[in-house]
């Protein structure tokens, strides 16, 4: 199925979509309201059956970027071969999209990823916890505005010396 | 805390026979560094959930503060067991990102080093899986086979580990006669260890009985949970790179080898789909050594992506600019300002990276799709229903390598 | 056997002890990353740690004397390497391997720790990204010299080590 005639029919269902196109990656850009129910249209009449990744970067520093927050979502049909990519956009006070676990099993260790570094919360998650950084970790280290370095919490511990053990 | 997690489980006094048992995150089995908290009904696993991040290194923010060429040495160790194949994936997406066509030469040279690391990455992973099951010489007869490849990686780059030997555009230095006359010794005498490999495993009446039956994984959960590589072909997805989408070398050598696929899912058969890829890669790197192209490993020096060479540094200014200008980093390379996802087959499954490009020679954002992040999320569903002894048979058998997992 | 072997044989207990030791020693694999692996290939048939008498790789913290940190510490692990090693008996001895152990490396990031002597007791660093396996073997070779001349029977000087042996830590600096 190419790619216009996915985007042709749902840009039937849903207005204002926009698309994109670098290389071989098409995106689909669409709005965190209508995320969901494009994700289930692709999936459930366009045969996108694996979530084979899903990602955020934080423009903040990004040249003439608009937003802070862009989520990816890189679906494929493993019947065609053919990936398509969903991208969305957030911004800081509503960081919160749906999650697309109930449609993708997969998508769960990745959006705790995405919650983990970004800070961005997914709504119906079954387990939302820190995955990668320790649970009293309070920073979100993939954002631009934290240094490379981090803030001392990596020297953060007792010192063990010889009389002592 | 993951214990929380438990309590989401049925409470009540009939559940108090339950016990919670912590597997790692140092154990021998745990290969490197991951946690497992089991809940235990005597010895069957009722319910097992994954603690993992003990070797979370920032990978993806370094990317963010090193240009493309010094990346390379960071994403080396992320897959250890397999280095070069990620240094070929991150190249590969960057060379996508702009638009560079990679001579004939080089492509080559990167399948043969990239067929090489599935070799020695299927090898310790089978040895390893085999080890955890009591077979210490099948893991000593396939850490042979992996010095030899240690040994042509620190032919052609100095390094027997970590060989950071590709660059933008081509490679690190052009390989010697040397390293063809290794690399067809080693496809002369490879078969024979792996021959002995199968002759202590196949038939083994521990090993099956440890690993058939052992955590199967449908073709439907496989999809479901975006499993990739010789775990989804085990499963019977039929699905490969270098077939569908293929890249490097392989649009010529698709001849050469076929996809390993089998039905079962079960450990065994993730097992046998390793053991038979190593064969298939041995042909496809038979076919590439025997028509390695000659020419530069270098795409055009006018194309301002690739250092020229040290001699024309030294003796004209123009190459001494260039030199100059990939280098500072306020100049480098200036690549469109757009995001691209691009992938290999990795010998863990799909190895992907996502670069999002903001103009400059340094990555904005260098998010990799680590196949064995993907596949310990499958890990739970494997597992439960089974016997606590079967956690290290089915772990051996997902590959799962902690700096990928967590990076 | 030309060689007249005396039924009984004198010598001073600490050396024998010493000698014993180093001669022995039991190896707790902490294996992070990729240095676990190159650990592994010293273990494996071509390089053949046992020719060192290290080979006894123990996984249990309770039965070994000789701590090998083969990889990088991050802040997760870090609380777990404390806990091993406060769990190995007395005396006991830690290498570090690797340039991420000792000094953290190329991962000068918020999360790995910048060389584990900032927090736990260092024998011996071997440089490397990762050490090659004879660089290892070198390593327990120097320590089994270390052993030699600083052990004694009690364990005694390890008391005496009241002060950090390692570079100062960040938060005191």
């Amino acid at each position: 199925m190419a790619f216009d005639v996915i985007v042709n029919a749902l840009k039937t269902k849903f207005a204002d979509l926009a698309t994109s196109e670098f290389r071989d990656n098409r995106r689909i850009v669409v709005k965190p309201a209508q995320l969901f129910d494009v994700l289930t249209s692709l999936k459930t009449e366009h045969g996108f059956d694996m979530l084979f990744e899903m990602t955020a970067a934080d423009y903040l520093k990004y040249p003439n970027a608009t937003d802070r927050f862009g989520v990816v979502y890189g679906l494929l049909s493993t019947a065609s071969g053919e990936r398509v990519y969903v991208k969305t956009w957030l911004n800081e006070p509503e960081l919160t999209l749906p999650s697309a676990f109930p449609l993708w099993k997969g998508a769960d260790w990745l959006e705790r990823e995405v919650y983990d570094m970004y800070g961005i919360i997914f709504d119906g998650h079954p387990d939302l916890r820190r995955i990668l950084m320790p649970e009293a970790f309070t920073s979100f280290p993939l954002r631009k505005d934290y240094p490379l370095r981090g803030r001392g919490e990596r020297h953060n511990f007792p010192v063990i010396t010889r009389a002592e053990s | 805390m993951p214990l929380e997690a438990l309590q989401t489980l049925p409470q009540g006094p009939e559940q108090d026979y339950l016990w919670t048992l912590n597997f790692g995150p140092q154990h021998p089995a745990t290969h490197t560094t991951l946690r497992l908290i089991l809940t235990l009904d005597g010895e069957t696993v009722i319910k097992a959930v994954p603690d993992i991040g003990f070797l979370h290194s920032g990978f993806e923010k370094l990317g963010e503060d090193l240009d493309f060429n010094q990346y390379v040495t960071i994403v080396d160790r992320m897959n250890y067991i397999s280095p070069i194949m990620n240094e070929i994936a991150w190249h590969h997406v960057v060379e996508k990102l702009m638009g560079i066509e990679l001579t004939k030469r080089c492509k080559y040279i990167r399948t043969i080093l990239s067929e090489l690391a599935r070799i020695s990455d299927h090898l310790l992973c089978t040895g390893a899986q085999a080890l955890d099951l009591g077979a210490f010489t099948a893991f000593l007869y396939g850490f042979n086979q992996r010095e030899v490849i240690y040994d042509i990686y620190e032919t052609i780059s100095g390094q027997r580990f970590h060989p950071s030997y590709t660059r933008v555009g081509g490679l690190l230095y052009d390989v010697t006669d040397e390293f063809v006359r290794k690399v067809r010794t080693f496809v002369k005498e490879f078969p024979k260890t792996h021959a002995d490999m199968c002759r202590l495993l196949n038939r083994n009446r521990i090993f099956l009985e440890r690993t058939q039956g052992i955590g199967v994984l449908s073709k439907e959960m496989a999809i479901d949970l975006s499993c990739t590589g010789p775990i989804a072909r085990a499963s019977g997805v039929v699905r490969d790179l270098r077939k569908d989408e293929p890249y490097l070398a392989f649009p010529e050598l698709q001849g050469a080898f076929k996809v390993v696929c089998s039905t079962d899912g079960d450990s065994y058969s993730r097992y046998q789909v390793r053991m038979e890829e190593m064969l298939e890669s041995l042909k496809i790197i038979d076919a590439a050594i025997e028509n390695l192209p000659a020419g530069p490993v270098n795409v055009d020096v006018n194309s301002k992506a690739v250092f020229p060479d040290q001699t024309s540094v030294y003796r004209s200014i123009e190459s001494m600019i260039q030199h100059f200008e990939l280098v500072m980093p306020n100049r480098q390379w200036t690549p469109p300002v757009d995001e691209v996802y691009g992938a290999i087959e990795s010998p863990a499954g799909e190895l992907g990276f996502y670069i999002v490009s903001d103009g400059t020679g340094v990555a904005y954002r260098a998010r990799t799709r680590p196949p064995s992040f993907i596949h310990f999320a499958v890990f739970p569903y494997l597992i439960e229903g089974h016997q606590l002894s079967d956690v290290v048979s089915v772990l051996g058998s997902l590959n799962i390598i902690a700096a990928e997992l967590d990076r | 056997m030309a060689l007249a072997i005396p039924d009984v044989m004198l010598a001073r207990l600490d050396p024998l002890a010493n000698w014993v030791r180093a001669n022995s020693l039991w190896p707790m694999p902490f294996a992070t990353a990729c240095c676990g692996i190159e650990l592994m290939a010293t273990g494996a048939s071509k390089h053949d740690i046992a020719r060192f008498g290290a080979e006894v790789m123990r996984f249990s913290p309770r039965q070994c004397d000789l701590m090998i940190v083969a990889g990088r510490v991050v802040m997760k692990m870090l609380p777990v390497l404390q806990r091993i090693w406060l769990q190995m008996p007395e005396p006991k001895w830690c290498i570090s391997m690797g340039a991420c152990a000792s000094s953290g490396g190329v991962f000068d990031t918020y999360a790995v720790v910048q060389g584990v002597d900032r927090f736990i007791p260092v024998d011996m660093y071997v440089p490397g990204c990762p050490p090659r396996p004879e660089q290892l073997i070198q390593s327990i070779i120097d320590l089994q010299a270390k052993i030699k001349q600083t052990g004694t029977l009690q364990g005694t000087e390890f008391g005496k080590r009241t002060e950090h042996m390692g570079p100062l830590p960040l938060h005191l600096n």
